[in-house]
C-alpha cells in the first residue's frame, strides 16, 4: 500500500491583474504524489506549473480547493517540505557552506553539527572544494548544486523544483540531471519537478503530469516505466517525447 | 568555471614574485600620476591668474592661501584657528548627522519592510523631500533662535558649557534635514529590492518572521544602507555653511568663511573651502574603503 505524501484536491487559483480583471491560473487541479515517487509536471509557460509548486510549498495560497501534506491542509511553509528554484538562490553575503547550512541555522541546529552536515551535502553534490568560496565565485550549475544541497541538508520529506536547471546550458543541464538521479537513488526523497523541457522530464520522472495552459489544468498523466538510466537514444524515449510534445501542441 | 581569476594569481609561498611587485608599483605610480595631472593643471592655472590680476580680494595666490593651510593651529582673524573651526563644526555635523541616522534608518527599513507604514508615511514624506534645508532657515529660527545643546541639557557654565553652546538646535536641525533623506529613501530602497527569492527560500527552509527579517532581509539592505549613510554623510557637510550663517553662530569653518569674507580675507575663504573639500572627501574615503571591505559580495554579485 503506498503512502500519498501530497494530495490536491479541487484546486484553482485566480490572480487578480493591477486593472482588477480576474485571470484564472489554474482550474479544478486533482493530483496525489505518493511517497518515493519521482514526478515531473510538464506544460507550457502560462500553465500556472509553478504557482501549483508555490501552492504546495506553502508560498501561495490557492483560490479555491486544498491542498494536503500528508492529510493536513497546506497553510503555511513547512520544513519537511523543501523547494529549488530556478532563479539563484543563495544568499551572496554567505559562503556556500554557510548558505547551506541555513536550515539548521532556522531549526537552532547547534553551529558545530549544522557545519558537518553541511560538509557532508556539499561533498554529495561534488562541491567539496567550494565550503569557503561566495555565491558569486561559482557557475550557474554550481550554485544550482548548492541550492540543491541546501535543501536536502534541511532533510525534507518532499523535495520541490522549480525548473531548477532551466537557466543553465544545455550541457550542465544534462549533467545535473544525471546527479540529480544519482543523489535520488540514494534515498527515494519524493520529488515533485515542474519543466518546460519535455526531454528532461522523460528523463527523471516516474510520472509525469502533462498540463495545458489558459486556465491550467491536467490533460493527462503518464507512467514511464522505462528502466533508469534512460538512454535518449531509445526510440521509447522518442516516441514519447513526440507524443507528449503533440499534446502540448493542442 | 568563474572563479575570480585574482585568488588563484598568489605566487607559491615562501617566495616573493619580485617581478610581478614592481610590476605592481610601476602601475600604481602611473596611475598616481595620471590622477594628479588634472589637479595640477588646475592649480597652476589658478596661480597664473592669480598672479596676473594681483588683487588678493578677487583670487588670492596659491602661496597665500597655502599660508593659511599649513599654519592650521594659527589664530585667524580673532576668531580661533582653522583647526578648532574645523573641529567644531565636524561636531556640529556629526550631532545632525547622528540623530539623521538613528531616525532614518529605522523608518526607513520599517517602511521598506511593512506595505501599510509606506503607504501611511511616503506621501507625507514626500512632500517635505524637494524642499532645500536652508529654506527651513526662517522657521528654525523662530522655533529655536540661539537655543543650543547647552540649552536643552540646562548646563549654564564651565568647559562642558563652551562645547555645548557652539551645538546650536537650529544648525543641528538643517543639518539633520540634510542627511535624512538620502538615509531614509536608501533605507527604504535596500529593503524594499531585495530579491523576493532570497525570501521565498528562507521560508521554505523554515524560517520564522524574525529569522527573515534579521538574516535575509537586514543584511541584504545592508550595503544600500550604508551607501545612502555615505551620501547622507556628503550632504550634512554641504549643509554645514549654511548652517553657520545662521545667527548665534561664532565659530565653525562655514563662519569663519562668510566672516573672512565681511572683512576681505579672501585668501582664509579660499583655505576654508580646500579644508571643507579635504574633509569631505576624507569622510567619503573611509565610508567607501568600508563599503568596498564589507560588501564585495555586491558588487561582485551580478
Amino acid at each position: 500500500m503506498q503512502e500519498t505524501v501530497i494530495n490536491i484536491e479541487h484546486l484553482s487559483k485566480t490572480f487578480t491583474t493591477e486593472q482588477g480583471a480576474l485571470v484564472p491560473a489554474l482550474k479544478d487541479i486533482n493530483l496525489s504524489v505518493d511517497l518515493n515517487d519521482f514526478i515531473c509536471i510538464v506544460g507550457p509557460s502560462g500553465c500556472g506549473k509553478s504557482t501549483l509548486l508555490r501552492i504546495i510549498a506553502g508560498l501561495e495560497q490557492a483560490s479555491d480547493g486544498m491542498a494536503f501534506y500528508l492529510g493536513e491542509e497546506v497553510k503555511k511553509t513547512n520544513r519537511e517540505v523543501g523547494m529549488v528554484f530556478q532563479d539563484y538562490s543563495l544568499l551572496p553575503w554567505r559562503t556556500v557552506l554557510d548558505n547551506i547550512a541555513l536550515g539548521m541555522v532556522f531549526s537552532g541546529v547547534a553551529r558545530n553539527e549544522s557545519l558537518q552536515v553541511a560538509t557532508q551535502y556539499l561533498k554529495l553534490v561534488g562541491l567539496g572544494d567550494f565550503a569557503r568560496a561566495y555565491p558569486y565565485e561559482l557557475s550557474g550549475g554550481m550554485q544550482q548544486r548548492a541550492a540543491i544541497a541546501r535543501a536536502l541538508a534541511n532533510n525534507p520529506r518532499v523535495l520541490l523544483m522549480d525548473e531548477p536547471f532551466g537557466a543553465l546550458d544545455a550541457h550542465t543541464r544534462i549533467l545535473l540531471q544525471k546527479e540529480l538521479l544519482r543523489i535520488w537513488e540514494q534515498d527515494r526523497k519524493t520529488i515533485v519537478f515542474v519543466t518546460h523541457s519535455v526531454d528532461e522530464a522523460i528523463y527523471l520522472a516516474d510520472k509525469i503530469i502533462v498540463m495545458s495552459a489558459h486556465p491550467g489544468q491536467i490533460k493527462e498523466t503518464i507512467n514511464v516505466t522505462m528502466a533508469r538510466p534512460r538512454d535518449r537514444g531509445n526510440p521509447l524515449y522518442g516516441k514519447m517525447n513526440a507524443r507528449i510534445l503533440s499534446m502540448l501542441d493542442h | 568555471m568563474k572563479r575570480s581569476g585574482m585568488q588563484l594569481n598568489f605566487a607559491a609561498p615562501g617566495q616573493i614574485d619580485f617581478n610581478s611587485i614592481s610590476k605592481k608599483a610601476k602601475r600604481f605610480g602611473i596611475q598616481l600620476i595620471w590622477s594628479l595631472v588634472i589637479p595640477v593643471v588646475f592649480i597652476a592655472g589658478w596661480d597664473m591668474i592669480a598672479n596676473h590680476l594681483q588683487n588678493p580680494v578677487v583670487l588670492p595666490t596659491v602661496k597665500e592661501s597655502l599660508q593659511i593651510l599649513i599654519h592650521p593651529f594659527a589664530n585667524l582673524i580673532g576668531m580661533g584657528s582653522l583647526f578648532s573651526n574645523i573641529f567644531v563644526s565636524l561636531m556640529r555635523v556629526l550631532l545632525g548627522y547622528v540623530l539623521a541616522v538613528l531616525v532614518a534608518v529605522p523608518i526607513g527599513i520599517f517602511m521598506g519592510y511593512y506595505g501599510p507604514a509606506y503607504r501611511l508615511l511616503n506621501g507625507f514624506l514626500g512632500l517635505f523631500r524637494p524642499i532645500p534645508p536652508l529654506a527651513w532657515v526662517p522657521l528654525v529660527l523662530a522655533w529655536f533662535g540661539i537655543a543650543s545643546m547647552a540649552t536643552l541639557l540646562g548646563i549654564k557654565q564651565g568647559q562642558w558649557y563652551v562645547y555645548l553652546n557652539n551645538l546650536k538646535l537650529s544648525m543641528v536641525f538643517i543639518i539633520f534635514i540634510g542627511a535624512f533623506y538620502p538615509v531614509l529613501t536608501s533605507a527604504l530602497y535596500g529593503v524594499r529590492n531585495v530579491r523576493k527569492v532570497l525570501i521565498d527560500s528562507a521560508r521554505v527552509l523554515g524560517a520564522s518572521e524574525k529569522d527573515i527579517f534579521r538574516l535575509v532581509l537586514l543584511p541584504a539592505a545592508f550595503p544600500s544602507i550604508v551607501n545612502g549613510m555615505r551620501i547622507g554623510l556628503g550632504v550634512a557637510w554641504m549643509c554645514l555653511v549654511s548652517a553657520e550663517m545662521l545667527p548665534g553662530s561664532l565659530s565653525g569653518v562655514g563662519y569663519l568663511i562668510t566672516h573672512a569674507y565681511t572683512v576681505a580675507r579672501t585668501d582664509i575663504v579660499v583655505a576654508g573651502m580646500i579644508s571643507i573639500g579635504v574633509v569631505g572627501s576624507i569622510l567619503d574615503f573611509l565610508f567607501r574603503a568600508l563599503e568596498d571591505k564589507k560588501f564585495a559580495w555586491q558588487r561582485l554579485s551580478r
